[in-house]
């Protein structure tokens, strides 16, 4: 198990993480560019010092700050792939896989045969004699892995190991890769930028914002129940914080948040509130709607983005307070000639919305 | 008026270029002339005749071994000196840095006389050599040390420039895969800087085989000794004119040969970056 604490001062810039992970999982790390997440994986390398805190993994102490113990990342029991695979350029792939068997001093008889069969684990055993030069992306990306992978190490670490490859390339390997860490047995931490990625990879997800923890669990905690703006917008949805038992309208339970009053099903409880409501729950017209049922936003549409892949649906951004996220398909897109700038109504009903505390 | 200004700035111009082309075509005369004519002042079969000549046999041998031996000296005692320089931060970096490149812009006499100061019969460290019978000056190991002391500037700045261009995510990546720093020198770091450092040790050995201040000043000029190809042309300048000049056109070729050879050396670190560049964006 891996058990941290991360403090570490870059300028204006202050990291403070918390950090629990457990063997057999993947642990995601995601945030946007900025929010330290190379900088934790650094820590835990061992590529850089701990001004506050520690790190334990598999029960020995790796780094301590109080203590002064900074283990060298040569000295770690970690594997970590960069963002860039920083495959060394002279040595061919099979040469890269054996530097750190040869490094730590593994026999030469015994090399060859775990090369082999690291290279076999990546699907690359045909590939061995070749420079980093004549592999594609997503090869180097699989070499990157096996150098990691060959030592055996008790924490892996992967920094947006997909960020890097073409569009086409990172669906396919995306699967490999997940199928792949499935079956270690190490602690797995990896970085990613991409909510996609991160729901698809983290069985436990911490979400960073600024050098700190934003939230942590499991993905279906962070789906269900997002607990700050930052969140709800990475997994998509549209939250509303609030607090209970503030009175009704017409006759309807409703929560006062700071953006109004959220008309519900049942407003019993009470404290802090948290209100999410699906981008397909939200109706778009260009008139005000009549029912008094409902829950009515008005504003102007920001930013129209068509849903990749194929563009099934369209995600519809307003400058309405809180700033909401609608999903319309196409048809209805047109229907409504949106555009950026457009006036509209945004609708959602009582029973569109779920509640959580 | 706009026009005549136009016309007056365009016959301006073709003047400022015309006097480019004359200074341009004065600086090439100025260098290329005295190679030229040294070439051309004996016919190629004539040369080809007198390199057989003992004198410059003799001169000839000793460059090389001389040469030689002051490369792997300079090599070996700066490539840590280089590393130390490329990875570390410490007080007084700069100077140190000042006094290695010192010997390049240094009148080679003035080495000269430094290095009789420090070796010579009544030097510092001669006064010790002489207690256990040892006496450098006016042996073949001056020559060597005095052309060492000449051209390691050379190597350690193409090494040291060679150690920093290796990306630091390769250095990284070695610690990570349970490399220790030393391990990682040897087969990170020394190798991706390998063009640079090829061409610092190639640059370092034209300077050694070219010493002649230095050398003449503390090691003297005996034939077979001391005596290198640069102290052979300047004594046969006196007496055999045609010696002289196949010695000067044969160091001439020499150094226009390593010069070659760096410039179109393909730099292979530069293309390794290249490569990855184009893969990872």
């Amino acid at each position: 198990m891996l058990d941290a604490r991360l403090g570490r001062r870059l300028g204006s810039f202050a990291l403070d993480v918390p950090l629990q992970a457990h063997a057999g999982h993947t642990t995601v790390l995601v945030g946007e560019s900025g929010a330290g997440k190379t900088s934790v994986l650094k820590l835990l390398a061992g590529l850089d010092r701990l001004d506050g805190g520690w790190v334990t993994v598999g029960g020995e102490r790796y780094a301590d700050a109080a203590a002064g113990l900074h283990l060298p990342a040569w000295e770690r029991d970690v594997g970590y792939v960069g963002q860039d695979y920083a495959l060394f350029p002279h040595l061919s792939a099979a040469e890269n896989v054996a530097f750190g068997l040869r490094a730590s001093g593994v026999a030469r008889r015994r090399v060859q045969p775990m090369v082999d069969e690291a290279l076999g684990l990546v699907g690359l055993a045909e590939l061995g004699r070749r420079l980093p030069s004549q592999l594609s992306g997503g090869q180097q990306q699989r070499v990157a892995l096996a150098r990691a992978l060959v030592l055996n190490p008790q924490l892996l670490l992967l920094d947006e190991p997909l960020s890097s490859l073409d569009l086409q390339t990172r669906r396919a390997v995306r699967v490999e890769l997940r199928e792949l860490l499935k079956r270690l047995p190490c602690i797995t931490v990896y970085v990613t930028h991409s909510p996609a990625e991160a729901l698809l990879f983290g069985a436990q997800i911490v979400v960073l914002d600024g050098g700190r923890v934003a939230q942590a669990g499991s993905r279906e905690e962070l789906l269900m129940h997002p607990r700050s703006p930052f969140v709800a917008e990475l997994v998509g949805t549209n939250l509303f914080i609030g607090r209970s038992a503030a009175g009704d309208i017409a006759g309807r339970p409703a929560i006062r948040t700071p953006e109004g009053l959220v008309v519900i099903e049942d407003s019993s409880g009470a404290g802090t509130v948290y209100l999410t409501v699906n981008p397909r729950e939200i109706t778009l017209s260009r008139t005000a709607p009549q029912s008094s049922a409902q829950n009515v936003f008005e504003g102007e549409v920001l930013e129209i983005i068509p849903e990749p892949p194929a563009g099934e649906r369209v995600r519809v951004v307003l400058n309405t307070r809180p700033m909401l996220v609608a999903e319309v398909t196409p048809e209805g897109l047109a229907g409504l000639s949106l555009e950026e700038g457009t006036r509209i109504y945004a609708a959602f009903k009582a029973t569109g919305v779920h509640r959580y505390f | 008026m706009p026009a005549s200004s136009k016309r007056h700035d365009s016959i301006s111009v073709l003047a400022l270029r015309a006097f480019g082309v004359v200074l341009v075509g004065f600086l090439a005369l100025l260098l290329g002339l005295p190679l030229l004519s040294l070439v051309f002042r004996i016919p190629p079969t004539a040369l080809l005749a007198r390199l057989g000549d003992p004198l410059i046999l003799q001169a000839l041998r000793l460059s090389l071994v001389t040469s030689v031996f002051a490369t792997a000296l300079v090599v070996s005692t700066g490539l840590p000196a280089a590393y130390l320089l490329a990875t570390r931060e410490f007080r007084g970096k700069r100077v140190l840095e000042a006094l290695i490149d010192l010997p390049m812009v240094l009148p080679p006499t003035v080495a000269g006389v430094a290095l009789l100061t420090a070796f010579g019969r009544s030097g510092l460290a001669g006064k010790a050599l002489a207690a256990v019978g040892v006496s450098l000056p006016f042996t073949t190991l001056a020559v060597v040390i005095a052309q060492a002391f000449v051209s390691a500037p050379f190597f350690v700045g193409a090494a040291r420039a060679g150690f920093i261009e290796v990306d630091r995510k390769y250095l990284d990546a070695a610690a990570t895969l349970r490399a220790a720093p030393v391990y990682t020198f040897a087969r990170v770091l020394v190798p991706l800087a390998m063009p640079s450092l090829l061409a610092g040790a190639a640059m370092s050995w034209a300077r050694a085989l070219g010493e002649f201040g230095a050398t003449i000043t503390f090691a003297g000029n005996m034939p077979g000794i001391t005596q290198t190809m640069p102290l052979a042309v300047y004594l046969a300048l006196q007496s055999d004119l045609e010696a002289a000049v196949t010695l000067a056109v044969l160091l001439l070729i020499v150094s226009l040969a390593v010069l070659l050879v760096v410039r179109f050396t393909p730099s292979r670190l530069a293309a390794v970056t290249l490569d990855a560049g184009r893969t990872t964006r």
